[in-house]
């Protein structure tokens, strides 16, 4: 009687462990795409005014809204009046903090600089035409300044801005264009290159070579998926890169391209070893067929064998670009990581998870560039998961044949 | 003198250790339908795929003996095996269209034979779908997938596949086997309408689709042939006990 209790009770033990582990599991993972989107969305609920500072106008200005993009060609003296962005015909006069010595004297500011907020704030009161360009803690509370209010980022603005400019100064540009380009480009170049040498490797393996060749060959492939990506990155760095440089008469060796071969040698194990897969699972009776009808070996690759796995070639594909896409260490090494709009696949590029690793060790806990890192992830996800579903969607089709 | 179409002489086969056909000695004329019937097992597809090579397929598989279509040894270092599949043309046991259009299922045999003259395969297409008894129902959806054709119409495209490169002889391996009876008395009527033309061999397990459609009727157990006689005759007075007990349903 005890004994079938303890049984009893050791089985419903374990399967408490069990259920356990994998609610466990499966809530982290809910947990952290949360904070993922929660983080990242977060971008859209801020100013795109630098971190800790603020922009003052005097009060006799009658501008006190500016949008991001007139403040940056303020600030660059693209303009240079006020009826530029809607105001009286004057001069626009700019002040950063720097310029402070040029109105008070060391000694006038103070040891600790305790008279800054009220120095700013009598600059201000005498030039009305100023805009100023200073530290939250130097703003004067109740002053007799302006605060210019500035519209919240924008999902456009985000999504295809062509800046991506996370620590300027007095506005950040968080355009992540250049970056989504950068990743699709290079993952499409990788794919690209990857997919002729792959499905010949996966033909070859599948079709016509022996069993003793494929046994040597197989592991040698999936060693391949083995090496650590920063090897990869660091070949690439040293023996790709300058070949490219020298080839192409470029004056860095850094680029799209250096990217696309490095990922496409990385993707080639999946996408042998999927392809290979779907070869070999078409039916006997597929094969018997064309042969029984006179067609050679060649032929009924070509029109039987390739036809019938297209979907599992399609999604080793896919799963290749899926492996690129979020690849970081390798890309962080050979693309050059310039964030601008691609035009060449010569020139250097940036792509979004190289982004993320390079920026995220210098982006401020909570700050504006730390939030747009973070949107710059739950793209990285959709993406990755948008493929993900296409793969999901492919796999059924397979199996009704 | 009538040349034997099909004939072996002493064929020996082995899969690896496993000996599978055991000296057969065998032959039919032009224009004839034999029926192979046996136990599983016994040799009898393994048999039938001797003529078009389909046993090539598997490794280590050897052959001693001779395999002769209208007196020339079909294993010969000269012969060119595709060459072969085209005069011996071979129905599966399940149906197994390509995942083509209909048209290209039957057009395919024509295509990997190189033939590019459009209205030259448009006719071999037609012709060999009316051949199967198949034109009627699939004239007006010559373009959709095979796959949308039942089970019965599947197989009869499989035959007009093979029938559309002209074959001499017609290797048939259960071909009604996974068909209800209505489809099955389709093919039956095929096999003799195709039998003008044709050389068939077919293997069948069921005794009365042998004695329906065969002119001669071999019997196999366990890789030997143990008689091959008019199909008549093995199923009322066969010379051999074993054959009795199978055709009568004592054994097997």
């Amino acid at each position: 009687m005890i004994k079938h209790f303890l049984k009893d009770f050791k089985e419903r033990f374990i399967e408490g462990v069990l259920f356990l582990s994998s609610t466990t599991t499966s809530i982290l993972v809910v947990l952290i795409v949360v904070y993922l989107f929660k983080e990242g969305v977060g971008i859209f609920n801020r100013t795109p005014v630098a971190e800790g500072s603020e922009l003052l106008v005097s009060a006799a200005n009658k501008v006190n809204k500016l949008t991001a993009d007139e403040v940056r060609k303020i600030f660059e003296q693209e303009f240079t009046k006020w009826n530029q962005v809607g105001g009286s015909d004057a001069e626009i006069e700019l002040f950063r903090l720097d310029d402070i010595t040029n109105y008070y004297t060391d000694e006038q500011l103070g040891e600790n600089f305790e008279n800054m907020p009220h120095c700013i704030d009598t600059i201000l009161m005498q030039h009305p035409n100023m805009i100023a360009f200073v530290s939250k803690q130097y703003v004067l509370p109740n002053g007799r300044a302006c605060k210019v209010s500035i519209d919240k980022i924008a999902v456009k603005q985000v999504m295809l801005g062509n800046r991506w400019y996370p620590t300027a100064s007095p506005v950040v540009e968080l355009g992540i264009w250049p970056l989504l380009l950068g990743t699709i480009w290079v993952s499409i170049g990788a794919i690209l290159l990857a997919l002729p040498f792959g499905l010949a490797a996966a033909i070859y393996m599948a079709e016509i070579a022996d069993s003793r060749i494929r046994k040597i060959l197989k592991p040698l492939i999936e060693l391949l998926a083995g090496i650590p990506s920063v090897v990869y990155g660091f070949f690439g760095l040293v023996v790709m890169v300058p070949i490219i440089q020298q080839t192409f008469n470029l004056d860095v060796g850094q680029s799209a391209l250096a990217g696309s071969i490095i990922l496409g040698i990385m993707a080639l194990p999946t996408i042998i070893t999927i392809s290979e897969d779907a070869i070999r699972n078409t039916p006997r009776a597929m094969r018997e067929a064309s042969l029984a009808l006179g067609a050679n070996h060649w032929q009924t690759i070509v029109r039987v064998v390739l036809p019938y796995s297209v979907s599992g070639i399609t999604a080793a594909v896919i799963l290749g670009i899926g492996r690129a896409i979020g690849e970081t260490m390798a890309v962080l090494m050979v693309t050059g990581n310039a964030a601008v709009v691609p035009t060449s696949f010569l020139q250097p590029v940036r792509t979004i998870p190289a982004t993320i690793a390079a920026e995220l060790g210098e982006a401020p806990f909570g700050g504006i560039h730390f939030q747009a890192l973070f949107f710059l992830g739950c793209m990285l996800f959709l993406l990755t998961f948008i493929i993900n579903v296409i793969v999901e969607m492919l796999a059924p089709k397979k199996l009704k044949r | 003198m009538i040349l034997n179409k099909v004939e072996a002489q002493d064929l020996h086969l082995w899969y690896g250790d496993f000996y599978a056909l055991k000296g057969i000695n065998f032959s039919i004329k032009k224009n004839t339908v034999a029926a192979l019937i046996g136990p599983s097992g016994c040799g009898k597809s393994t048999f039938l795929r001797v003529f078009n090579r389909m046993n090539d397929l598997i490794d280590n598989v050897s052959i001693k003996g001779q395999a002769l279509i209208d007196g020339k040894n079909i294993y010969g270092k000269e012969l060119r095996v595709d060459e072969l599949r085209k005069r011996v043309g071979m129905v599966f046991q399940k149906p197994n269209p390509f995942p083509k259009s209909i048209f290209e299922n039957v057009a395919f045999g024509l295509r990997v034979n190189g033939i590019k003259h459009k209205t030259y395969i448009e006719e071999r297409v037609e012709k060999s779908l009316q051949q199967a008894a198949l034109w009627n129902e699939v004239k007006d959806k010559l373009n959709k997938s095979a796959f949308e054709l039942s089970g019965g119409q599947q197989q009869r495209l499989c035959i007009a596949r093979a029938l559309a490169i002209e074959p001499q002889i017609l290797l048939m391996d259960e071909p009604a086997s996974a068909l209800d009876p209505i489809s099955t008395a389709k093919i039956e009527d095929l096999i003799y309408e195709l039998k003008q033309e044709y050389t068939i061999l077919i293997v069948t397990h069921n005794m009365q689709q042998a004695s329906r459609v065969s002119d001669t009727t071999a019997f196999f157990y366990l890789g030997e042939l143990i008689e091959h006689d008019n199909t008549k005759k093995i199923f009322t007075a066969p010379d051999k006990m074993q054959t009795q007990n199978y055709v009568t349903g004592r054994f097997g």
